[in-house]
């Protein structure tokens, strides 16, 4: 390879910052096998097959808006409005159905409605000139206000939906649950665009510097837009699922997922100042996350303790990105 | 003369990295005089000034005040010591009131609980009104440029100063607001408070300062009082020095070219600059010459597409161009390098690789709308050799590199589109000579195998050194253009700072 010559043509081995960057996912999956193993010694119920489809489950739906929060992340936005488009799109397209519609169409038409959400915060975001952050905060409230008006405030139960459908949130392939199949297919897909996909570069161009983007002739308001509306459209297909999971579409699920799902991608890495973050980090960030919930609740912990624990971990990654980007700025 | 000087910097020496900013400087101020001092752009005058009011610290050397040496650690330290700066730049908030920010510093010293608004706005407007009729209650960011440098330089008055720095103040006013601030100067001296008058204006120095003080290249010149030098004597002292670095040989006679790249005429913006004409011919380096703040950069950005132009063609080999973004400009094949290198030339955390392929990724991208990774790292690994850029890694990010190596890179950014023209505005500020002369080593060649190459600087010696010719800009218009033996560091120095115009215009004629 060209670059490896290269590498060594100009000497000087790196103190690798690729390392570095490696050594972060890999510090996370340490954590992890070493909270596994402490948790396989304090509770007999953790290592096993079911406790680990357990988790595997709960976080694979998150993880897909975890997918999208990333690559927002990394072009510099923010979404705090996921939480209520993952209801916006289980609530419309369980009120469609129940109004008569194939349950696929209505769903098709879930995940466009978040879309056309998406569409609407991009639109605010990069022509009227607000921050993600308050454009996403405003929506957040809204569109769980949508949520309460379409249900009248009363969950729906959508137990008549047919089989053929269920299978997506309850079924398995070979054993293997199609929550989890479909999650991977994601965390594939983009990883590898984000690696190798021009749109995708612009990303990190837009995030780590904006003005040098645009001053390379990269239209930095389009890839800010289609961002915004690819995290807003992966909500949408996470609420989908999450209808078929659970047969139901309640108007208040989901609140507070959206720090949840933050809190995984700057555990994994994704800096809040753009520019830096990866699938795989983020991915890893909500497993953490995951094992710790569920660990929690295997040791008895009172659920009012979790918010806290699961709090002061988010502080400690925070902490560790701003020391990261603190040295790379000497 | 014989007191004891009111503020004396001895033996001072500053440098950021490798660049040497200062290098065993003296300066002495006496009691109620008004001292100019003067120097081409990065002569390092600004460096001493911030030195003075505490915003950078000495490598080396002393500050005495009434011959008692001091250490003034931070901007509060100097208004304690009654050292006060009025910035060049205007630095005030934008939304607080014209009171609020005049009293900014002193309010911050009172250790008082409340805020008297009725008393802050009437001493504000005593202040004030001795200057302009401004409205002290209304905010900052709502006045025009010269109103705030106004409220720049009565923020200085309200403190009670015995040295007082005036940086370039009246860059930005009208002449009658100069003459009003000329009349508070004589007043202050009156008083017995002593001025530091940094400018290029030769008028000004000579009508009111008592002594002037030249500084070269970081190193202190000279002193002299007003009244035993002509202008002429320094603007001499200012750029008389040898020529010391190398440039690659220029243009001989017979290699001129009457083909022509790019034609520019009458372009202009409506507001920083207007009516602006030339022509970049085959094989030549043109320089734009000109202060700080006269409209070289706009100009740039003009022709790239980077700022709106209101009227004037761009012609690019006689094809007239309709660039209404930067990336129509790219695409005809005109480049900028930015002055600003880290905050609009490179992008300092990805990697070298990535930052050399971004003008042009639908080169490397195949048709499933992939990157090529193999052909970016080519195209990146090719520009490496070519440049000799010094690297651990592609995939190292450009902040790992040092300031002429991530110069380089910008630069091969701008060569991986195989462009036709390159603008290239200070392309080598900030980084050490080595990098320098391999850098113009660099646009040499280029101009010799076609390449059109424009070259903004704010070094004389650079600008004369490696262009063929050189346009002058003065407050957004071209003031002359000189070329072959006309081009001395005099003849920039004046049509730059609009003494002599009609030597200029001779000049300007000789290379017509």
């Amino acid at each position: 390879m060209a670059v490896d010559t290269l590498a060594t043509e100009h000497a000087a081995p790196a103190p690798g910052w690729k390392k570095l960057a490696t050594m972060r996912e890999a510090g996370l999956i340490a954590i992890i096998l070493a909270l596994c193993i402490v948790m396989s010694f304090a509770s007999q119920h953790f290592l096993t097959l079911g406790n680990f489809r357990a988790m595997l489950m709960s976080f694979s739906v998150e993880g897909i808006v975890v997918v999208g929060m990333t690559i927002l992340l990394i072009v510099g936005g923010i979404d705090l409005s996921v939480g209520s488009v993952v209801c916006f799109s289980m609530v419309l397209s369980g009120s469609l159905f129940l109004m008569g519609f194939d349950p696929w169409t209505a769903s098709l038409a879930g995940i466009l409605a978040s879309a056309a959400i998406g569409c609407i915060m991009g639109f605010f975001v990069t022509v009227v000139g607000l921050n993600h952050f308050i454009t996403s905060l405003a929506a957040m409230v809204i569109v769980r206000g949508i949520c309460l008006i379409i249900t009248k405030g009363t969950p729906l139960s959508l137990f008549t939906l047919p089989s053929g459908f269920k299978a997506v949130g309850q079924g398995t392939f070979y054993g293997v649950p199609y929550v989890i199949l479909i999650f991977v297919g994601v965390v594939i897909l983009f990883d590898f665009l984000l690696r190798r996909a021009t749109a995708f570069r612009k990303v990190f161009y837009t995030g780590s510097n904006e003005r040098a983007a645009l001053y390379s002739g990269i239209k930095t308001s389009q890839v800010k837009f289609w961002v915004t509306v690819l995290c807003a459209t992966l909500s949408g297909v996470a609420g989908v699922i999450y209808m078929s999971r659970f047969g139901a579409a309640t108007p208040t699920f989901g609140a507070g997922m959206e720090l949840n799902i933050i809190a995984a991608a700057v555990i994994g890495g994704a800096s809040l100042k753009g520019g830096s973050g990866t699938i795989l980090g983020a991915i890893l960030g909500i497993a953490l996350l995951s094992v710790v919930t569920s660990s929690l609740i295997l040791l008895d912990v009172s659920v009012y303790w979790q918010d806290m624990i699961k709090g002061c971990i988010l502080l400690a990654a925070v902490s560790i990105d701003h020391f990261l980007h603190q040295r790379k700025a000497i | 003369m014989a007191s004891v000087p009111v503020l004396e910097i001895r033996n001072v020496s500053k440098h950021f990295g490798a660049v040497k900013a200062l290098t065993d400087v003296s300066f002495s101020l006496e009691r109620g005089e008004v001292h100019a001092l003067c120097g081409e752009n990065g002569a390092g005058k600004s460096t001493l000034m911030n030195i003075i009011a505490g915003v950078l610290q000495p490598n080396e050397g002393d500050i005495l005040i009434d011959g008692r040496p001091v250490r003034v650690t931070s901007p509060a330290v100097a208004q304690s010591l009654g050292l006060g700066l009025v910035h060049q730049e205007i630095a005030l908030c934008p939304d607080a009131t014209v009171a609020e920010n005049m009293f900014m510093a002193t309010t911050n010293r009172r250790r008082k609980l409340f805020m008297n608004y009725g008393k802050l706005a009437r001493d504000a407007q005593a202040v004030m009104n001795r200057l302009a009729p401004i409205d002290v209650r209304g905010n900052v960011g709502d006045l025009s440029i010269s109103n705030q440098q106004l409220v720049e330089i009565a923020k200085a008055l309200t403190l009670d100063c015995r040295v007082l720095i005036f940086d370039e103040p009246t860059a930005a006013l009208t002449e009658t607001e100069a003459q009003t601030l000329f009349g508070i100067i004589r007043d202050l001296k009156a008083h017995g408070i002593s001025i530091i008058y940094i400018s290029h204006r030769m008028a000004e120095i000579f009508s009111l300062c008592d002594r002037v003080t030249v500084f070269r290249d970081g190193r202190y010149v000279s002193t002299e009082r007003v009244a035993d030098v002509t202008p002429d004597d320094v603007v001499r002292s200012m750029v008389g020095r040898e020529i010391t670095q190398l440039y690659p040989p220029k243009q001989t006679r017979g290699e001129r070219s009457a083909e022509t790249i790019l034609t520019v005429s009458d372009l202009g913006d409506g507001a920083r600059f207007h009516g602006i004409s030339f022509d970049l011919r085959k094989g030549e380096i043109l320089g734009i010459g000109g202060l700080i703040g006269s409209g070289r950069t706009e100009i740039a950005e003009g022709i790239c597409g980077l700022r709106p132009t209101s009227k004037g063609v761009v012609s690019l080999w006689g094809a007239r161009l309709h660039s209404r973004s930067y990336a129509d400009a790219v695409k005809a094949g005109i480049v900028y390098l930015s002055e600003d290198r880290k905050g609009s030339g490179i992008f300092l955390d990805l990697p070298i690789a990535q930052n050399i392929s971004v003008l042009d990724l639908k080169a490397l991208t195949g048709p499933a709308g992939l990157l090529n990774a193999k052909a970016e790292a080519d195209l990146a690994g090719r520009f490496v050799r070519r440049l000799g850029i010094r690297i651990g890694g592609m995939d190292m990010p450009v902040s790992s590199l040092s300031g002429g190596n991530q110069q380089k890179v910008a630069i091969a950014k701008q060569l991986a589109v195989n462009p036709k023209v390159i603008l290239m505005d200070e392309p080598t500020r900030g980084i050490d000579i080595g990098a320098k002369s391999e850098i113009h080593r660099l646009l040499r060649d280029l101009a010799r195998s076609g390449i059109g190459v424009v070259v903004i600087s704010s070094e004389l010696p650079e600008l004369l050194g490696l262009c063929d010719r050189v346009l002058v800009i003065r407050e957004g218009s071209v003031m002359g253009e000189i070329e072959g033996e006309a081009m001395t560091e005099e003849a920039v120095m004046r049509l730059a700072s609009g003494i002599g115009v009609n030597e200029s215009s001779k000049a300007s004629g000789h290379a017509a």
